[in-house]
């Protein structure tokens, strides 16, 4: 009897110590990209780091405004369209959908949360960036060709987790809502819809981590230009991108440079992850 | 009565909308992969499948590709689904709601939204240059582990949380320890859900680029240990068409990751649908 319980308060000190497994994965990150990047940032100024808008590694230049200006407007395109498209298909998936109809959406989904990125980058640079050159002008690789891109990426984000928020609502709001004579979008877009708010903006916000996350899609077919975009036919580079690209190569103060860069888009998304994380929460509670 | 038209004319437009954003949503899926499967397929062949690449991919097959993709998700997988299963057995068996569980909780949604290449960075600093692995199948397969650990916690706990109560209390009743209850009645009864999750950990790692790039490397050789560099067949991919090596090749590689990606994806469904979803 001793031994037998003995064995089990070791087991769940065990398990116990795997549950915390994520958090430490998640604090050696923190730890050694903060360790690898951090001293550059404080070398040359936080100031010029993130305001500069020289990136020339070769001299000793390194400031990322174009890059964060560039991830911003990617990812603001990607949410411009994502965002409705997302929503709507959430909307078709709980409410008024024919069962067939549903079932297609929802393998069509999957495929595409399927989809290597590295596919998805492919197909924009020998569809949509021909397209976009021809028929818009600029070089093709442009923001705008990344946006498009990253919303369809970022789709099954949105899509799954609005669902979940729309489903997980009590089928007493609908039924209050239609027995007041409201009509069936009525219901859908001033009760359902608000009452799943923070789920849905859950989804948004994690939508834009993935967009703003993104790599290797982007180096295919932004262009990858070091400046500061002007129009959105413009090439663009982006946090991720920079690093992605240069990695390879980068030794010394160039390669602390792209860390610290990386230092930067971790905190931004450990930022969007502790709001994500608290809105379903809510929604929870 | 006015009112009463705009009402359903509203109704109907937002109708039309939202079908046609469902159906743009189909269209472009099918748009992408019909798109690259009807450039690959003709590709696809078995000498395609079963040669090694020559002169950097422009000749040959794919077949130390295939090698690396599963020698890294094996890897990743042998890592990951032993911290995966245990973090949501004790979230689940062991754990009331409560301070521990939503700490871990709130590092397991972190770090699922840590975006790849931060992944990426991080497996080169630690296991490649400060465990002196090297770029090899273990620094990537490691790096890996942790990218899909979220997922194989969330797959597993969705299994836990379908098993109904009576399966503990029965095991409890005859007597059994919490362990003898998780090991003989709790798991057995989760294996298809947890199934599920390591599947869903090998599309992930599939599909990864950005950390096998970082962390194993790209060599085009066959890999001899888990110390030898890898590239895997996204990162194939990636270089045949990024550095114009082969249009030809790069569909071809394409399309057998589509497929692969296809294949595995049904099976984790088939498990989910035919198992999980049962139950619940």
């Amino acid at each position: 009897m001793e031994i037998k319980e003995i064995k089990e308060r070791f087991i769940e000190k065990i398990l116990l110590l795997i549950a915390f497994s994520s958090i430490t994965i998640l604090a050696l990150i923190t730890f050694f990209i903060f360790g690898e990047g951090l001293p550059l940032i404080w070398k040359i100024g936080p100031k010029s780091f993130l305001l500069g808008e020289r990136w020339v590694p070769s001299q000793g230049e390194f400031g990322i405004l174009p890059m964060i200006v560039g991830s911003f407007w990617v990812t603001f395109g990607a949410l411009l369209l994502g965002i409705p498209l997302g929503l709507a298909c959430a909307i078709f998936l709980c409410e008024w959908t024919p069962p067939w109809a549903g079932m297609i959406l929802r393998s069509a989904i999957q495929v595409l949360a399927g989809i290597p990125s590295v596919v998805y980058g492919f197909w924009g640079l020998v569809v949509l960036v021909p397209l976009i050159r021809n028929f818009l002008g600029g070089p093709g690789l442009s923001i705008l060709s990344g946006s498009l891109i990253l919303s369809i990426m970022i789709l099954p984000t949105i899509i799954s987790i609005s669902e979940d928020s729309l489903k997980a609502l009590p089928p007493n709001y609908k039924a209050g809502a239609f027995a007041l004579g409201a009509t069936h979008w009525q219901t859908i877009w001033r009760v359902l819809i608000p009452a799943a708010r923070s789920g849905i903006v859950a989804s948004i916000i994690l939508g834009m981590g993935r967009a703003l996350g993104e790599t290797m899609a982007m180096i295919m077919i932004l262009g990858n230009a070091v400046k500061m975009p002007s129009s959105i036919l413009d090439s663009a580079r982006t946090l991720t991108t920079n690093i992605g690209i240069e990695m390879g190569y980068a030794s010394g103060d160039h390669r602390q440079a792209l860390f610290a860069a990386g230092v930067i888009l971790f905190l931004i998304i450990m930022i969007l992850n502790t709001l994500a994380i608290v809105l379903s929460r809510r929604r929870a509670g | 009565m006015k009112f009463e038209r705009r009402r359903y004319l509203t109704q109907n437009i937002a109708k039309i909308l939202i079908w046609m954003a469902a159906l743009s949503t189909m269209a472009v899926m099918a748009l992408i992969v019909f798109q690259v499967l009807w450039e690959g397929l003709p590709v696809l062949s078995l000498s395609f499948f079963l040669d090694s690449p020559r002169s950097m991919g422009r000749e040959g097959g794919i077949f130390s590709t295939i090698v690396g993709t599963f020698a890294l998700t094996i890897v990743a997988i042998l890592f990951a689904t032993p911290l995966g299963v245990g973090t949501a057995i004790f979230l689940w068996e062991y754990t009331r709601e409560g301070r521990i569980s939503r700490t871990i909780r709130f590092g397991i949604g972190c770090l699922a939204g840590v975006p790849s290449i931060i992944f990426g960075l991080f497996g080169f600093v630690f296991f490649v240059i400060y465990l002196n692995m090297g770029w090899s199948i273990l620094s990537g397969g490691l790096t890996m582990a942790a990218l899909i650990l979220p997922t194989i916690i969330s797959a597993t706990e969705e299994a836990l949380k379908a098993i109904p109560y009576s399966f503990r209390e029965v095991s409890y009743s005859l007597g059994g320890t919490k362990w003898q209850t998780v090991t003989r009645a709790v798991i057995p009864s989760a294996l298809p859900g947890i199934f599920t999750g390591i599947i869903l950990g090998i599309c992930r790692s599939i599909e990864e680029t950005a950390v096998v790039i970082l962390t194993a490397g790209s060599s085009l050789l066959i890999p001899t240990s888990l110390f030898s560099p890898v590239r895997t067949m996204s990162v194939h991919f990636y270089i045949l068409s990024r550095e114009g090596i082969s249009m030809e090749m790069a569909y071809g590689t394409g399309a057998a990751l589509i497929l692969l990606v296809l294949i595995v994806n049904t099976v984790a469904n088939w498990l989910l649908s035919r198992y999980v979803r049962k139950k619940a």
